[in-house]
């Protein structure tokens, strides 16, 4: 203490030698090399311990748990990334930023998305009479998917409950209308109305909808997705098909987004949801299912025809591209890997790859990030540009027999309406397709070379004029290839 | 009073001098520093950062015939220890602050670096190359623009792939 004093005092006199002058340094250099090496050891030590993958058990995770929150407590990571779902960041096609809107009694959002009607007026010719031609927006993040299914003005047309298997986690509703039978569940929702369905449902999509509560392992919980898949593979020749027992664990990071993002209509007087992959998975196989089965959805007040509509059917055209091909994921790129610390997580807040270029393309494309944001927009320019084409001979056929439905004779009539109902299924088809032709460009850029010439050929058969002999059918007979999901 | 204070400050400057070598020494044995000195491919595991580009490499075609300095450093031992040095800062300090992409991806100066032991190796084929006219006036040919999952690629970190026997059919 003395010593200490003296110290104070000695540099107080400021006669300090060279000697001295050199030693203070000195202590005071150790003093931060010290300071500096100490922090060093700690956050190397923090690092080792991130890469350690801690875990902590802190809940029992059953069946009967919907509540993400609850899931969250064991998986906070996670469960964090699943909650930023509810950012609204857009692409140059893709999700909309957010709009304000008024809240009311009906409607109680403050915040929407664009509406794709007011974009491109030919919609509301397309769905005339239908309740697509009421309200539809640009999707948004899977945060929404509950509110933006229960507050949409399609409410008006009173929707089955069928609706909520994709917009609501439902494995515990499913049990608890079932009575511990999920398949019973189903058919129990698929007979009620919405307002009625609407009332079990909790949560938006959930862990429980994708995950195995003891083990994390991923597992389909959708029963349209368990019958529409064993349809399909029965097809292939693979009879009895359990998606759950024997998919891989890379197939299965497709099929379980593929349990809603998929294709399908109400079949039959019980409404059942029903995936039409019976035939196969490209655009003319599911239109000659839906042919098949008599699958009328509504008619078409102009010109009579009875059309059929098609859903976000983003699993069956990934599946005719190239990324499906060399087996790449939907989780690949929608949900890729990423950094927490020392841990690896794959990302739970799914999105755009274009908002993450890093993580999901350049993992195996060694480009720029510009140069493969221009290769995504490239194919999405064209591909729009050939989307308007084939919505301006949609308008021109529906006109022209609205023009000319009374001239035309029955059968003329008959093959214009068919032609309207398949060439407008095709373009819904990939336009309702959440990658404007990105999951697979070619076959994209098929479908809607296919439905300008359904749509010509229909105009044809109005007027009477022979459908040129060189010609395909109308809906070719197409030998499917080989491309498997 | 100065007679007095010297020995504090002394004994001051000694302590820290000792905590700092005490402590420096103890985080290098830590954090393996010794071990970026020397050639084995786990050291460049240390840290998890290149966890996916060790896997790789364990599976690949150059599993057998090149470690990570065959290829990311020079031969010459100054040319070596300078790049050692230069990437062990840069990577250090981008591990230390957190800040680097989720997919590392190489920088010009190493892909030069790499370029070069490729050339090097495959003399035989590489000169042949640089004697036909064509391909010298493309100065921007690379190896690996081609092969570039020769060393490691996260496909064969995952595909359970046969390594390509491709240039060895003599």
């Amino acid at each position: 203490m003395c010593n200490l004093w003296s110290f104070t005092m000695a540099n107080d006199s400021g006669t300090p030698t060279r000697n001295r002058r050199w030693l203070i340094t000195t202590v005071v250099l150790s003093a931060v090399a010290v300071f500096a090496v100490t922090a060093l050891l700690i956050n190397i030590f923090e690092r080792k311990q991130e890469a350690r993958n801690p875990y902590y058990h802190v809940v029992d995770l059953n069946d009967t748990i919907a509540d993400p929150a609850i899931w969250g407590k064991d998986f906070p990571m996670q469960y964090d990334l699943y909650k930023r779902t509810i950012d609204m960041q857009r692409t140059k096609y893709g999700g909309s930023e957010a709009l304000p809107h008024s809240p009311t009694d009906a409607d109680p959002r403050s915040l929407v998305s664009r509406s794709k009607l007011q974009e491109d007026p030919r919609l509301k010719l397309m769905w005339a009479g239908y309740a697509f031609s009421i309200d539809y927006r640009e999707r948004r993040g899977h945060a929404y998917m509950l509110d933006d299914q229960t507050f949409t003005e399609r409410q008006k047309a009173n929707p089955p409950g069928a609706c909520l298997n994709c917009h609501a986690s439902m494995v515990t509703v499913y049990n608890q209308l079932g009575g511990g039978d999920m398949m019973k569940g189903f058919e129990v929702v698929n007979h009620m109305k919405y307002s009625e369905a609407r009332q079990y449902a909790k949560h938006p999509v959930a862990c429980i909808d994708c995950h195995e509560p003891k083990t994390m392992q991923l597992r389909v919980t959708r029963p349209a997705f368990i019958q529409g898949i064993r349809a399909f593979k029965a097809k292939q020749g693979v009879e009895n098909y359990d998606v759950n027992a024997q998919a891989t664990r890379q197939e299965m990071r497709s099929y379980v987004c593929a349990q809603c993002h998929v294709t399908y209509y109400f079949k039959g007087p019980d409404k059942t949801l029903t995936f039409p992959w019976e035939k196969g998975l490209h655009v003319e196989e599911i239109i000659a299912d839906e042919d098949q089965s008599k699958v009328k959805e509504w008619e078409h007040p102009d010109t009579g025809a009875g059309l059929i509509k098609p859903r976000h059917p983003e699993f069956e055209v990934w599946s005719q591209g190239v990324h499906a091909r060399s087996g790449v994921a939907c989780a690949d790129c929608h949900m890729p890997y990423t950094r927490m610390g020392g841990l690896k997580i794959s990302d739970h807040q799914v999105n755009s790859p274009l908002l993450k270029i890093n993580r999901s393309c350049q993992t195996c494309h060694h480009f720029t990030e510009q140069e493969l944001r221009a290769r995504v927009e490239d194919i999405q320019d064209n591909f729009f540009n050939l989307r308007n084409t084939a919505m301006d001979a949609l308008v021109d056929l529906i006109n022209d027999i609205k023009a000319n439905k009374d001239h035309a004779t029955p059968e003329q009539l008959a093959q214009a309406r068919e032609a309207q109902r398949h060439a407008q299924f095709m373009i819904d088809f990939i336009i309702s397709e959440n990658s404007m032709g990105f999951h697979a460009p070619q076959e994209a850029m098929r479908i809607l070379g296919n439905a300008i010439n359904t749509c010509r050929n229909g105009q044809l058969a109005l007027h009477g004029a022979p459908t040129p002999s060189h010609n395909p059918p109308m809906i070719a007979q197409r030998q499917p290839g080989g491309s498997l999901p | 009073m100065r007679v007095k204070s010297t020995p504090v400050l002394w004994i001051v400057a000694a302590l820290l001098l000792g905590t700092l070598v005490g402590v420096g020494s103890y985080a290098f044995i830590y954090a393996k520093g010794y071990s970026y000195l020397q050639n084995d491919p786990v050291a460049c595991a240390n840290c998890h950062a290149m966890r996916t580009q060790y896997d790789g490499w364990v599976k690949s075609s150059h599993h057998f015939a090149a470690t990570c300095n065959d290829c990311h450093t020079p031969t010459n031992v100054a040319g070596k220890y300078a790049v050692k040095a230069s990437n062990g800062f840069f990577h250090s300090m981008y591990f230390t602050t957190g800040h680097y992409p989720d997919t590392i991806r190489i920088t010009n100066f190493d892909l030069g670096v790499t370029e070069a032991a490729c050339r090097r190796c495959h003399q035989d084929i590489t000169q042949a190359i640089n004697g036909n006219v064509a391909h010298s006036q493309a100065k921007g040919m690379k190896c690996t623009r081609c092969h570039y999952s020769v060393g490691h690629s996260n496909e064969s970190a995952w595909l359970n792939v046969q390594p390509l026997e491709l240039h060895h059919g003599k």
